[in-house]
């Protein structure tokens, strides 16, 4: 499975790798579910660094799991996305969930 | 005008070939030596529209994807891809950015949006109960830099 999840006291890290597309957005989403569900987080980290492409299905996993996190009264960040990932990103405005440190470096608009 | 280089393509609608698709039309168009955000911006908007024909056009049937092809004089690539599957009634509704029939709220409804942003060129054409074509359109200017 393309990611690891790191589960900690107030957060839950999800280090994605590879692709994201339609093909493997379901197992991605099911096992980042999995964990918040197990520990109810007051942040999901989604991690982006390793991955090397990303279509509309990634705005719906980030956009699936933000809603999920509101209903759990908590937040998400986006960490390390690649610059072609930001420019998919940015088509829904979801580049203002990065974090602050991601969205210096490599400044996209 | 005829094309310099062409290629056809013809695959099942199974959500495992969207990255073959968008890989083999990346490779195809590799001769023009595209720099890294012209190939991404390529195999994104192919992989939307691939992904719409399996997602939307096939729904939960198994049918054929069409993928055609042609490197232009001047660096300009044209693809069509295209389904039998159910097509759109309203293509302009359908081509509205965050419009999406899906249910599940998983889909974002920006796969056109991406097409004509990362594209310099989109042309949909669409007949219910008979199928989809997508036409993309772009000229590779970066000669890899
Ligand atoms: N090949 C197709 N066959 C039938 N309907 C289609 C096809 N392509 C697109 N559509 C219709 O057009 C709508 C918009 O497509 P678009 O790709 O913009 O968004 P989406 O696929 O719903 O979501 P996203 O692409 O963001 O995951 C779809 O919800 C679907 O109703
Ligand atoms: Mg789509």
């Amino acid at each position: 499975m393309p990611v690891d999840i790191d589960i900690d006291e107030k957060s839950v890290t999800a280090y994605i790798s590879g692709e994201i597309d339609h093909h493997n957005a379901g197992a991605l989403r099911a096992k980042i579910d999995e964990a918040v569900e197990m520990s109810y987080p007051e942040v999901l980290i989604m991690d982006f660094g390793a991955v090397t492409f990303m279509d509309s299905s990634g705005i719906g996993l980030v956009m699936g799991r933000y809603k999920l996190m509101r209903d759990l009264c908590g937040r998400i960040i986006i960490e390390n996305a690649p610059r072609s990932i930001k420019k998919v990103m940015r088509m829904a405005g979801i580049e203002k969930l990065l974090s602050a440190e991601n969205k210096k470096e490599g400044s996209f608009v | 005008m005829k094309p310099v280089n062409e290629m056809k393509m013809i695959f099942e609608s199974r959500s495992c070939n969207e990255s073959f698709a968008r890989s083999a039309v990346a490779a195809f168009i590799a001769v023009l030596d595209p720099n890294i955000e012209e190939i991404s911006d390529i195999k994104t908007a192919v992989s939307e529209a691939v992904t719409n024909c399996i997602v939307h056009g096939y729904k939960d049937d198994i049918g054929k994807v069409y993928i055609h092809a042609k490197i232009f004089e001047g660096a300009r690539v044209w693809i069509n891809i295209r389904d039998r599957g159910c097509g759109i009634a309203d293509v302009k509704k359908a081509m509205e950015p965050l419009y999406t029939t899906c249910e599940t709220g998983e889909r974002a409804g920006l796969g056109f949006s991406i097409m004509e942003s990362f594209m310099d060129k989109m042309k949909v054409r669409s007949n219910p109960g008979k199928g989809t074509s997508v036409t993309l359109e772009k000229s590779i200017v970066s000669k890899g830099k």
